[in-house]
């Protein structure tokens, strides 16, 4: 005799098997069978964490990653903040256009678009002609292979992904709590201080952390736009694969990443409410 | 009563939502300490001209004048007034106390002062040491009496209430009426109050202003209205009231003739302004006018017969299909045979004019308060 509750755990089971078996099989054993070759160094089984952990150009790279994935994130939360506000006040085709011109991008493979930054921030490209010509720059910039320009193709990027979480909570505002801070005698800028920002709070965790976490694992834009001036651990694990078939060690580096990862996630997690952007009311 | 509160005058107020007309020229003068209620269905243009009051909307022409002075362009910021929302509109991040203080730290309010008249307000509304407790720990009817609070701290010149008690159960509602009503004697403030609900504006009201279809049908004490009211809605929307209608047949100064429609004998009542011969009018007969007589000639047929412990409410069917109420105190009898003759005192009839009031662009305001409640 089967009770309606376990009835009920049944059938979520079933509707959760294909999804699970599938990760199962493509995703958590391979994952399964790097850590384990992580471990299979002949130096030891602990050599290859060593080795990262202790060799200079190693934290480097992950400390640029960092440091290329903090920027990236406050870059596109400061300017997808007020594109998300002006998506809440538009209306009918101005809102449909906006809102394509913000996904637009997500339509274009990221290697296209990391390729058309390219033809743009050459030495020659339009844009240092544009800064030259217009007397802001002496002499061109070299937004290619660094720092500048894998941020600027990864904010280019990332961007729908802080607007979004932000505009959906920016829609769920009661505009009434606004009048009413108003008609209580709140000035423009404090109520925005006092309500709308700390009301839109969760919107921006949310932004951020999914942009922080993309950004951290990003590969195709800082691998063509930095090279090896800007190096981060994918193109890290990639060269530990590619070139030196040193498979230890790159299973090494992504769980570090990986671990990296989670730690920032349960640390995030305790100040902010990661799903509250996305709730439905 | 401590009359702290001034006037608010509305000099020939409209306004439109595009090309709908959700409020034809109004001209009203709320004056000082008093609690007024705007009394109508929805769609009447209650909340629009409440919302004109506390300068969410700029109307499209008029003006409002607070204690005299113009305000019809001050941002509601700048205006002084508390508004209490349908919904409260609380800040739900806030806690209680904060939500309270709100307006007082807008104003620059010093710490130690703030303290003491946030703890006043919430004293007043019966939550003294709730102030550290969030929105969300609270009840509807909790909720409702910090929004009131926070109206209340900033001492505002007016205070508004658009439909307060809607989300309320029934008899927390009634609690809640008397409730208001007890801080309006206390703080003596000019209120401006919104509702659809006619028993919420007779428990509060000093005054009334019906409104219908963007337009003022009538103000007047709640008394003034049920007794004397100008035309036919005005009747049906205040108590329970038998209309029955037909042509006026004679008018004689103070005193009317009507011919109801499929009913054979006339009616006499005392005649009400705007009523002429051959023009459709109402009689107006309250429930508790009508009497039931075995020897009255115009018969009806008992319909249904309600017990509700001190009156009897009844419901009867003339020959011609109307319905007419009737209530009588319980222990006058429940009748017994299912025809009965009814009959009334003239003196208790008024005859009204019932025709719809001619304005522009009244069949297009119904979908005004759709865009009002977005």
């Amino acid at each position: 005799m089967l009770t309606a509750t376990m009835r009920r755990h049944l059938i979520s089971a079933a509707l959760l098997a294909p999804v699970v078996g599938f990760l199962a099989v493509v995703f958590m054993l391979p994952l399964g069978v790097l850590l384990k070759l992580s471990f299979t160094a002949p130096a030891g089984p602990l050599s290859t964490y060593a080795d990262i952990l202790g060799g200079w150009l190693y934290t480097r790279v992950f400390w640029n990653t960092l440091v290329l994935a903090v920027m990236v994130t406050a870059i596109t939360i400061l300017a997808g903040y007020p594109t998300a506000h002006m998506l809440t006040r538009l209306k009918g085709l101005t809102l449909t256009l906006a809102v394509y011109g913000v996904l637009f991008p997500l339509w274009i493979s990221v290697l296209i678009r990391t390729f058309a930054w390219i033809l743009l921030l050459e030495k020659n490209g339009p844009i240092n002609r544009l800064l030259v010509g217009a007397g802001i720059l002496d002499a061109p910039a070299a937004f290619l292979f660094s720092n500048t320009g894998v941020a600027i193709g990864m904010v280019h990027v990332l961007l729908p992904y802080a607007i979004l979480p932000i505009y959906a909570n920016m829609l769920r505002v009661d505009a009434r709590l606004l009048q009413a801070s108003d008609g209580l005698g709140a000035s423009p800028l404090a109520t925005f201080r006092r309500v709308y920002l700390p009301l839109t709070m969760p919107g921006v965790a949310a932004g951020a952390v999914l942009v922080f976490l993309l950004a951290l694992g990003f590969f195709i834009t800082p691998a063509l736009l930095g090279g090896a001036n800007s190096m981060t651990v994918a193109m890290l694990i990639e060269t530990l694969v590619n070139e030196r078939l040193a498979w230890p060690l790159a299973g090494a580096a992504s769980f570090l990443l990986l671990a990296a990862i989670l730690v920032l996630l349960a640390v995030a997690s305790r100040f902010v409410k990661l799903g509250a952007a996305l709730e439905v009311r | 009563m401590i009359a702290s509160g001034q006037s608010i005058r509305f000099a020939g107020v409209a306004h439109s939502f595009g090309a709908v007309r959700a409020l034809l020229p109004i001209e009203l003068e709320v004056r000082p300490g008093e609690f007024l209620t705007l009394l109508g269905p929805s769609g009447s243009g209650k909340t629009t001209l409440l919302n004109i009051a506390a300068g969410y909307i700029t109307p499209g022409t008029g003006r409002v004048l607070v204690a005299g002075r113009d305000v019809t362009d001050l941002p509601p910021r700048r205006r002084n007034i508390g508004m209490v929302f349908q919904n409260y509109a609380l800040f739900p991040h806030l806690s209680v106390f904060e939500n309270v203080a709100y307006g007082l730290r807008a104003r620059g309010v010093a710490a130690a002062e703030l303290d003491r008249r946030t703890d006043a307000a919430l004293e007043l509304v019966r939550l003294g040491g709730y102030g550290r407790r969030a929105i969300r720990q609270l009840s509807g009817g909790q909720q409702q009496r910090v929004a009131l609070a926070r109206a209340l701290v900033i001492e505002p010149d007016a205070l508004l209430m658009d439909e307060p008690l809607g989300a309320l159960d029934r008899q927390l509602r009634q609690h809640v009426q008397l409730e208001i009503r007890r801080l309006h004697r206390a703080h003596g403030r000019t209120t401006i109050y919104v509702t659809h609900d006619q028993e919420e504006a007779l428990v509060m009201s000093d005054r009334i202003a019906i409104m219908r279809d963007g337009a003022i049908e009538q103000t007047g004490s709640a008394q003034d209205l049920y007794r004397r009211p100008v035309n036919a809605f005005v009747a049906g929307f205040l108590g329970e009231s038998n209309l029955l209608r037909g042509t006026l047949v004679a008018l004689d100064g103070a005193r009317a003739r009507l011919k109801p429609d499929g009913i054979e004998r006339t009616i006499d009542g005392a005649a009400s302004e705007g009523l002429s011969v051959g023009r459709r009018a109402a009689a107006l007969i309250r429930p508790e006018a009508v009497q039931l007589s075995p020897t009255a000639a115009l018969k009806a047929r008992l319909v249904e017969s309600v017990y509700l412990g001190d009156v009897l409410s009844m419901r009867l069917s003339l020959a011609g299909g109307q319905v007419v109420l009737c209530r009588r105190f319980a222990r006058d009898g429940t009748p017994e045979s299912e025809t009965q003759g009814i009959d009334w005192d003239p003196r208790d009839v008024h005859i009204l004019p019932d025709e719809a009031r001619e304005a522009p662009g009244r069949e297009e305001i119904k979908s005004a308060e759709k865009e009002e409640e977005i």
